[in-house]
């Protein structure tokens, strides 16, 4: 009845997962008894849960997303501090498959379930406004890929409470994930919640490249789009061309596992070194995926906080694409010691080292669009700063490695972890933090306080040369990746200062959420009434903060680069439509919904061998799939009347705003 | 994939033009294709570095039987004939038609499907199944993907006719209607490479 599934599942006897468990299920109850108490039920269902709106669906998954860095986080600090004590005869606190478990779970969740919902809810939020469009193309589809990678994203958590997560590290080496060598569940609940949310990625890929290339505002054409636009629409095809290469290696891997077939298996015929071409033809551009749209906001905060056109416009995104082409062609450099032979291997760490060279012409159109510019030190414009220095540093280590009889030395040892660790937290999340902090005000309506957002900076970046360079030290001196123990005491003080780095970067986390929290509190002491808190260059900036549900009354003619920089200096700003139109906007449906909490249930009814609620849960699919896609009513029209109040009450929060003058920072 | 498209769009119509939803459909449901193209090329792949690998268990040699696999091929190319007869009667407006068009289209299919499923049933009985080697894993997988994909449209096709039986051709019917045709094509394609690299290589 319950397939694998018992009482047994559960690991009462482990104190350390126990605690966890327990700690996330009263947070959880604490947040649903809240929901009951306010009777928030209704607004969270009408205004949220059901909602096709790209810029709520775009703030959930940034939910979705710091809920889980703060999940990926507390393991990086166990990871840390097991390290920090665990030399000689300490053992320190975390059992060997403990320990492996926390590291395959600080991967995959930090790059499935918190790097690709933060840049998708960034992109979702952002680019129909940016584009002057008022919603994405497929606005159901978006929430589709919202709710799949939730349903993913709840099934590493359950992995905690019930049965284990994979032992296998997050890119799951065959023959390791075979059935042979990892029989229980924990490969499974990885496969599963890893395709979960590959499928929702990979609709969010068809959708931003169906928006982006159909439905700009009248005048952009390709060359003016804004560089955040440009970096997604790479990122798309990035997208679209590498996670059906994952949905493959992880449906291999699958079959082998549940019905016994030789892909990767060592004996039968099967090719254990085809795994990791496969994953990883998907794993490198995925690193560009991650990447690119942190370029994008890089872009654009350099350009807004220098008030300043971008510089050479043209050779960012010509660097960008030459970027995304690239990135197909250098996997074999995460396994230059399978021994694919050194003409294989050469081609592949030229190929590396060619990625350099778009990337400091990237990093070069930054500081020379700073140069002569009038820079304003905001927040956002601290982690950019943050992020080129830093960026600059990881890029010089990864061409070292680049260079296979080098890699052979490195492979493996701490100093991969501290470059890729170098690469993707300031390459990454400074950029998605950057882009948090800069359209935080869009989003929401009210601003951050600036103080304690950078001192939280500050916290982070010091706390990530704290914990990240001693890694560097201790891979010269040949300390192996991954080790729950170690006998030699050289190694210990650098562990230590690695440890203390987290816990600066942990100062951080707490001053965002402590800024997170006065800022809802204050939030109406700091609105943001004019909509363009920065004084911006690009579209999204010119709708009202948070936008109307349907972003422009009107379509915005583009006639520049910085659309709105050149609107706002014709004096063509705010001009009131001489009439306005009824306008048709997407309905709520719960089917999104549904859908991905049928794939919960389906992926954990498969995990556990519960084969009659797994095919239960995928005939529901098909349904909810059916009945929508025969469904012809799925829009509701915004009349006219109800256009102008809201366009009339948003041109009295302007006006009340010009005689504050509350503009600049 | 059958969603809608969202027909949002900016309705002054003195300077602008309302985004026109169905080519926004056609567009996405092109890039869909493309990315299930690099999932076949991907299992293409995987065929060919482990099609050899046959573990002393049997070869192509021994399992093809390539006058079926012919005719499982005319039954999918025949029936992708008849769906763009169906799509003509359809921008011709005749809905019985494009209905005896679809059904004869969906039997063809059926056909396919079901001389698929017996090979595959003939191979597992005779103890050749998808674990006895790494060539019959891949081979089974590549194929099997294949098949389930016409399943799918199959699925798909019957809902077609049941909306065109109730709605008519109407323009949300004729956008969905058009994908599927698309889909249709697009699955021959796939066949075409399958039976020149798995089948007629195999026996070779």
């Amino acid at each position: 009845m319950f397939g694998k599934l018992t009482v047994q599942a559960i690991p009462v006897d482990k104190p350390i997962i126990m605690s966890a468990v327990i700690g996330t299920l009263l947070l959880t109850l604490l947040t649903l008894a809240l929901i009951t108490y306010y009777r928030k039920w209704p607004y969270l269902w009408k205004e949220w849960l059901t909602s096709l709106d790209h810029k709520k669906i775009g703030i959930m998954y940034i939910i979705l997303a710091l809920i889980m860095l703060l999940r990926g986080v507390s393991d990086g600090v166990l990871m840390r501090s097991q390290q920090a004590i665990a030399a000689g005869q300490s053992q320190g606190f975390l059992p060997p498959d403990h320990f492996n478990q926390i590291f395959s779970a600080h991967g995959t969740i930090m790059i499935v379930f918190m790097a690709m919902p933060f840049l998708i809810g960034l992109m979702n939020i952002v680019i129909p406004q940016q584009i002057g469009a008022r919603d994405v193309a497929f606005p159901f589809m978006n929430s589709i890929s919202l709710w799949l990678t939730a349903a993913g994203a709840a099934l590493v958590m359950v992995s905690l409470g019930v049965g284990e997560f994979s032992s296998a590290g997050w890119s799951g080496y065959a023959p390791l994930t075979e059935k042979t060598y990892s029989p229980s569940t924990g490969v499974d609940y990885w496969i599963w919640s890893f395709q979960i949310a590959g499928v929702g990625s990979l609709i969010t890929s068809i959708n931003f490249l169906a928006t982006i290339l159909k439905m700009r505002a009248p005048g952009m054409n390709l060359m003016r789009m804004p560089l955040f636009t440009w970096s997604t629409l790479f990122t798309a095809v990035l997208m679209v061309l590498a996670f059906p290469v994952l949905t493959v290696a992880l449906a291999l891997i699958t079959l082998d596992r549940y019905l016994g077939m030789h892909f990767f298996t060592n004996a039968m015929g099967g090719n254990m070194m085809l795994y990791p071409n496969l994953f990883w033809m998907w794993g490198h551009p995925e690193v560009y995926i991650v990447v690119l749209p942190a370029f994008g906001v890089f872009s654009e905060v350099v350009a807004t906080f220098s008030r300043k056109r971008l510089f050479s416009y043209r050779s960012l995104v010509y660097a960008t694409a030459a970027i995304m082409i690239l990135s197909f062609s250098v996997w074999v450099h995460h396994f230059f010691t399978m021994g694919a032979g050194p003409n294989v291997n050469i081609f592949f760490g030229i190929a590396t080292m060619l990625i350099a060279i778009p990337t400091g012409v990237k990093v070069f159109n930054w500081l020379f669009t700073m140069y002569r510019g009038r820079v304003r030190f905001s927040t956002p414009m601290h982690w950019t700063l943050g992020f080129i220095v830093t960026f600059v540093i990881g890029g010089m280590t990864g061409v070292l490695l680049s260079v296979p009889p080098a890699d052979y030395v490195l492979h493996n040892s701490l100093f991969l972890i501290a470059h890729f660790h170098n690469m993707l937290i300031p390459g990454s999340l400074f950029g998605f933090f950057a882009g948090f902090y800069y359209w935080f005000p869009k989003a929401t309506g009210f601003r951050l306080n600036e103080r304690l957002g950078k001192y939280a900076f500050w916290c982070w970046l010091i706390g990530f040369y704290l914990a990240f360079m001693p890694l560097y030290v201790l891979g010269f001196m040949g300390m192996p990746r991954r080790m729950q123990h170690y006998t030699n005491p050289d190694w210990q003080p650098f562990l230590l200062i690695a440890a203390a780095g987290v816990a600066v970067i942990l100062t951080g986390i707490l001053l965002q959420l402590i800024q997170l929290a006065l800022g809802i509190r204050n939030r109406e002491a700091n609105r943001d009434l004019t909509g363009d808190p920065w004084d911006g260059r690009t579209l999204e900036w010119a709708t009202a903060s948070p936008p109307a549900v349907y972003n422009f009354a009107k379509a915005p003619t583009v006639r520049d680069i910085d659309a709105f920089t050149e609107m706002k200096e014709r004096g063509a700003a705010y001009q009131k439509p001489t009439r306005y139109h009824d306008i048709e906007m997407p309905k709520n449906t719960a089917k999104g919904l549904m859908i991905g909490g049928l794939a919960f249930v389906f992926g954990f009814s498969v995990i556990w061998y519960i084969w009659w609620l797994a095919i239960l849960a995928a005939l529901g699919v098909l349904l909810a799939i059916i009945a929508r896609s025969v469904d012809d009513d799925t829009d509701y029209v915004v009349p006219a009347a109800e256009v102008e109040r809201i366009e009339n009450q948003r041109h009295r929060l302007l006006a009340s705003a010009a005689t504050t003058d509350s503009a600049d920072i | 994939m059958t969603t809608e498209a969202s027909r949002i769009g900016f309705g002054d119509s003195e300077e602008f033009e309302h985004p026109d939803t169905v080519s926004i459909q056609a567009f996405g449901f092109w890039i869909y294709l493309m990315s299930d193209l690099i999932l076949f090329a991907v299992l293409f792949a995987t065929y060919v570095v482990l099609g050899q690998n046959y573990a002393g268990g049997p070869t192509g040699k021994d399992l093809f039987d390539l006058p079926y696999a012919f005719v499982e091929t005319m039954l999918l190319l025949l029936s992708t004939a008849i769906c763009g007869l169906a799509i003509l009667a359809m921008h011709e407006d005749r809905n019985n038609l494009v209905l005896a068009w679809l059904a004869a289209t969906f039997l063809l299919g059926l056909g396919f499907v079901s001389m698929e499923i017996g090979e595959f049933r003939g191979m597992i009985l005779a103890g050749s199944g998808p674990s006895r080697s790494a060539f019959l894993s891949s081979f089974f997988t590549l194929v099997g993907t294949h098949g389930a994909h016409v399943s799918f449209g199959l699925l798909w096709m019957a809902v077609m006719m049941g909306q065109i039986f109730r709605k008519g051709l109407t323009t949300p019917v004729r956008s969905r209607l058009m994908r599927l045709s698309m889909f249709w094509h697009f699955l021959d394609i796939v066949w075409i490479g399958i039976f020149t690299i798995v089948y007629l290589t195999g026996v070779l």
